[in-house]
């Protein structure tokens, strides 16, 4: 008989380095709960807009189903270069400037190791999404969290930054408006980075996917800044804007060099981005605003139905700028960030992710999203009410 | 328009019994900013109207409805604002509206059964001396009424969590 094995010593060193998931055990824990309301989920609570399905069905009955350029439909690249010109006067070229991704996952990662060598480091500001830890690690690189903390508005400052920065440093990973904290920031908090990012000479990695979810001020792309253009890859997508998450559609912008050699990894990795999803982007764009813009009313109507709530709780929270997230204080308890949401998950049934799963620098905070129906808001606010007045 | 007038009238649209109260919760204006607001609103005429849209089906209420469209000819001193003022006095009349296209004005007419709403266009509608033709088309179902879907809305799975 033959020797049996082990499959698991397959696995390569990298992948059993990754940090695991901090919420698995969570996550199974809200599966096997009846009648949880979950502020825990990070993707709009809506439909794609009906005409943008009816273009992809009718594109599926015309069996448009081929492989696109390796870029991207050019269509598109056209009607994104257009959109950025006409909303920023942000001029990429659609020829070699743009790379159509699938999502913005995959352009994190095509950015990270289309730049990235063994060694280099990455600072991230955080609390930040859970992608860009991993996407580093799976490069070679090495990840530095630098903390963007509630006292700053969780803007990343200059102050914060300069003592992470080293001869090793290559990138920066930016995202606002944010997940997991809803902050953004705006052009003067932009310009009072950009001064130590030209000088020590960094790529800023832009992801900017929440851009259109913005309910106070005007979004500024990082790349709008003097001087930063050329250092900027801007990721951005159509999961949230145009609810879109599981459509799988991207895409990156940024200098010609960077946006070929990210094209190279996915040409080999992903070849193209699924053709119906980049056909349905084409008319959230040409056509998406007015839809778009109701989701975002309706967002903002529930940021601040749950902010109201959280303030007559007397739950502290940062009013958010951007995204659909708040990131309520909830360190004045006498519990960890995760030992306070399973409590509340068993003891109340309201799901919501520990702070922590975003860094360190979230530790003593809860992430709860409000892409959810008010009747679940109304719900969830009702209990969590109970929870803190119980502890 | 103002982002917070507009947040208000989209919040009545959808529910037109929205309390001051929740319509502040909703917007971050006072409550007395959100009254104010929608009495200027009442005033101005931008809000005409409040009611209830009834399943009358369900009480055994059973009404016919019928869209009518009609050829009319306008004669001197007399426009189309005036026929549809003769025509939208008749409570069985639910709508009027001039269109472009084949018909010149369009209706919408509820009554008690088919029988009834043939003889209402046919002695009161028919009859004016400005309608040239009539084409009467019976509603069998109604799918969507003023922007709200009456069955079942789309529902879609997400994930319970994600980051
Ligand atoms: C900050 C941030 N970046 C990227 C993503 C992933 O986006 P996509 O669906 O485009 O891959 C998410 C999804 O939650 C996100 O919150």
């Amino acid at each position: 008989m033959r020797p049996s094995c082990n499959p698991s010593k397959f696995v390569g060193d990298k992948i059993k380095k990754l940090p695991p998931s901090g919420i698995r055990r969570f996550f199974d824990l809200v599966t096997e709960l009846d009648d949880v309301v979950s502020l825990g989920v990070g993707e709009p609570d809506f439909a794609t807009p009906w005409h943008i399905r009816e273009m992809c069905i009718h594109s599926l009955e015309k069996g448009q189903t081929a492989y696109t350029s390796n870029y991207g439909l050019p269509e598109l690249r056209d009607v994104l270069s257009r959109t950025y010109y006409n909303r920023y006067g942000l001029d990429y070229n659609p020829a070699s400037e743009i790379l159509v991704t699938t999502g913005v996952s995959e352009a994190l990662d095509l950015a990270i190791r289309a730049t990235v060598n063994p060694g280099e480091e990455v600072v991230v500001a955080q609390p930040s999404y859970v992608a860009y830890l991993p996407a580093v690690l799976l490069a070679g690189g090495v990840p530095v969290p630098v903390s963007a903390s509630a006292e700053t508005e969780f803007k990343l400052t200059p102050e914060a930054l300069e003592p992470a920065l080293s001869e090793k440093t290559k990138a920066i990973v930016l995202n606002y408006p944010n997940n997991p904290t809803g902050a953004i920031m705006g052009r003067k908090d932009l310009e009072a980075i950009a001064d130590l990012v030209i000088e020590h000479d960094l790529i800023v990695i832009s992801d900017e996917v929440y851009e259109c979810l913005t309910y106070e001020g005007k979004h500024v792309p990082t790349a709008s800044l003097e001087g930063l253009k050329e250092r900027t890859l801007m990721l951005n997508g159509f999961s949230k804007a145009y609810a879109m998450t599981g459509l799988r559609l991207g895409f990156a912008m940024g200098p010609s060099e960077i946006i070929h050699a990210m094209m190279l990894i996915h040409q080999y990795t992903m070849l193209c981005a699924p053709v119906t999803a980049q056909i349905g982007a084409v008319e959230a764009l040409r056509n998406g605003k007015e839809e778009m813009e109701r989701m975002v009313r309706a967002y903002d109507r529930r940021r601040h139905f749950i902010m109201k709530g959280f303030d007559k709780i007397g739950l502290e929270c940062f009013t958010p700028k951007g995204a659909f997230y708040t990131f309520p204080y909830i360190g004045a308890y006498g519990l960890s960030s995760s030992e306070f949401a399973e409590k509340l998950l068993n003891e109340k049934k309201v799901a919501a992710i520990p702070g922590d799963a975003f860094g360190e620098a979230g530790e003593g905070f809860l992430r709860c999203a409000y892409a959810a129906s008010l009747e679940d808001l109304r719900k969830a606010l009702e209990r969590i009410g109970e929870f803190v007045d119980g502890l | 328009m103002d982002e917070k007038i507009k947040q208000i009238l989209e919040i009545l649209e959808e529910n037109a019994k929205a309390s001051p109260e929740e319509i502040s919760a909703l917007t971050g204006m006072s409550v007395q900013e959100v009254s104010q607001t929608i009495s200027k609103l009442e005033k101005s005429g931008i809000i005409r109207h409040y009611k209830a849209i009834v399943d009358w089906d369900l009480v055994g209420e059973n009404y016919v409805y019928a869209v009518i469209g009609l050829k009319v000819t306008l004669e001197r001193n007399l426009g189309y604002q005036a026929i549809a003022e003769k025509i939208y006095k008749y409570p069985e009349v639910r709508s009027v509206r001039l269109l472009s296209g084949d018909h010149d004005i369009s209706l919408t007419v509820r009554g008690r059964s088919m029988k009834d709403v043939a003889f209402f266009v046919a002695e009161k509608i028919a009859t004016l001396d400005q309608v040239q033709g009539t084409c009467t088309h019976f509603v069998l179902k109604t799918y969507k009424e003023d922007g709200v879907i009456l069955h079942e809305p789309e529902t879609f799975e997400r994930l319970p969590i994600s980051l």
